[in-house]
């Protein structure tokens, strides 16, 4: 059977990009194979490890649970777009290099937008409501405990 | 843990939807997608025709009607659960919200859908039924409405047609004076519960129905039974089943201790 291929229309990052893909290619894979973003990082690919969570619209929102036919019309946000436009690291970022909020790294694309759409809704998080903000996305190295302190770190920076 | 290959459907109204689902009888909605993608993905199903109603003006509302919410199919959970109208009209909805997965779920999936989607183990099943709710769906017949307690006949099994779209669900509000209470024990923050509970008092009537005990949400009749034995009354009436996230007798433990707070909290919440 040869698959149907769909002109679908992405905007990545503030740029526009035009792929051909089936339908049921995932936002996650058209991102990495076919745009060659390859910040968001797929871990379980059903939903439930957060690695590859992106901001459609601002939101947070898991690229592999969605299509990326799904995604026209929404302006999409992954790690590459969270730099400071001069390319110095934002925020969410700088705060994990100075709390030591990473080893491996593979989990901290999801976690690096999951906390800038949650410290643009909530500027100034109490500890309890930065380790809500994370929760739904999974660390196998940290333990967190400096996630946490990144989120607090973080949020700092931007009050500053 | 890619998808089977199917065709692609966008329609721009309700009409062409239906018209779409009519011409193939293997087809499924795509609303928020957070439940159907994995079963795609594991290809745990594999359907001929996605039909994708996220441009479909409208469904996304929520409003308030005749003392109740009615939620449109392409509401948000995170939409419904941040209502200031919703939390007001019944509190219910938002507190059960609240546990449905983690926020960036919440974010692209839907109430309705999960109502459709008739999982045991979820929360807004359960509400819906406890609170005496209905779904509206849309077919090439015209529009019916199906109560709660005709919507949920099995495990992820919904009486919704195969032809018919699910436009809208309704919850009753909350009567003067009644209270509810929503709590459920998960092994993690997020996951599907081990057991949980909803609680609706209203003056001497009292009922609770339970998520993940049985294998449709389950709703029983507590009204007149003595505080000391609200959970072994429950009991009497659920058969809690064993599976590999917890032993029959666990989830037994559960329904005793979750069934004693809820009521209580429901009481002490009665407005």
């Amino acid at each position: 059977m040869t698959e149907e291929l769909l002109d679908v229309r992405l905007s990545v990052n503030g740029h526009t990009h035009e792929i051909r893909v089936p339908a049921r290619r995932l936002l996650s894979d058209a991102l990495r194979h076919d745009l060659k973003l390859t910040g968001t990082h797929v871990g379980c690919e059903h939903g439930v490890c957060g690695a590859c969570t992106i901001l459609v619209d601002g939101a947070p929102m898991r690229s592999c649970l969605m299509f990326a036919v799904s995604a026209e019309g929404s302006e999409i946000t992954t790690v590459e777009g969270l730099a400071n436009p001069d390319g110095s690291l934002g925020h969410v970022q700088q705060a994990f290099v100075e709390c030591h909020g990473l080893q491996c790294g593979f989990c901290t694309p999801g976690f690096l937008t999951t906390i800038t759409a949650g410290l643009r809704d909530n500027p100034t998080p109490t500890h309890e409501e930065a380790r809500d903000m994370i929760a739904g996305n999974l660390c196998r190295c940290t333990g967190y405990q400096n996630i946490v302190k990144a989120v607090e770190r973080a949020a700092e920076l931007g009050a500053s | 843990m890619k998808p089977a290959p199917f065709d692609y459907c966008r329609p721009g109204t309700l009409a062409e939807a239906v018209a779409a689902l009519a011409g193939q009888p293997n087809a499924k909605v795509l609303a928020g997608g957070q439940s159907l993608v994995p079963l795609l993905s594991m290809r745990l199903a594999a359907p001929a025709l996605l039909v994708d109603i996220n441009r479909i003006p409208g469904l996304d509302e929520i409003t308030i009607e005749d003392g109740g919410v009615r939620v449109g199919a392409l509401a948000r959970h995170a939409a419904v659960l941040a209502s200031p109208d919703v939390r007001r009209v019944q509190p219910l909805v938002p507190l059960a919200l609240a546990n449905v997965a983690h926020a960036t779920i919440r974010n692209r999936g839907t109430t309705v859908g999960s109502l459709v989607h008739a999982d045991a183990a979820a929360e807004m099943p359960v509400v819906l039924t406890l609170l005496g709710g209905s779904l509206d769906v849309e077919g090439p017949s015209g529009r019916r409405t199906i109560p709660a307690d005709e919507l949920f006949v099995g495990p992820l099994e919904s009486s919704v047609g195969h032809d018919e779209i699910a436009v809208s669900a309704y919850f009753p509000g909350l009567a003067p004076g009644a209270g509810v209470a929503f709590e459920e024990i998960a092994r993690r923050h997020g996951d599907y519960a081990l057991v949980g509970a909803a609680a609706l008092v209203d003056g001497d009537s009292v009922k609770v129905g339970y998520l993940s005990v049985s294998d449709v949400p389950t709703v029983v009749d507590l009204s007149g039974v003595a505080d000391a034995d609200l959970g072994d009354a429950a009991l009497a009436q659920l058969e809690p089943a064993d599976d590999i996230h917890a032993s029959a007798a666990y989830r037994a433990q559960l329904v005793r201790v979750l069934t004693g707070r809820v009521v209580r909290s429901a009481r002490e919440g009665a407005r």
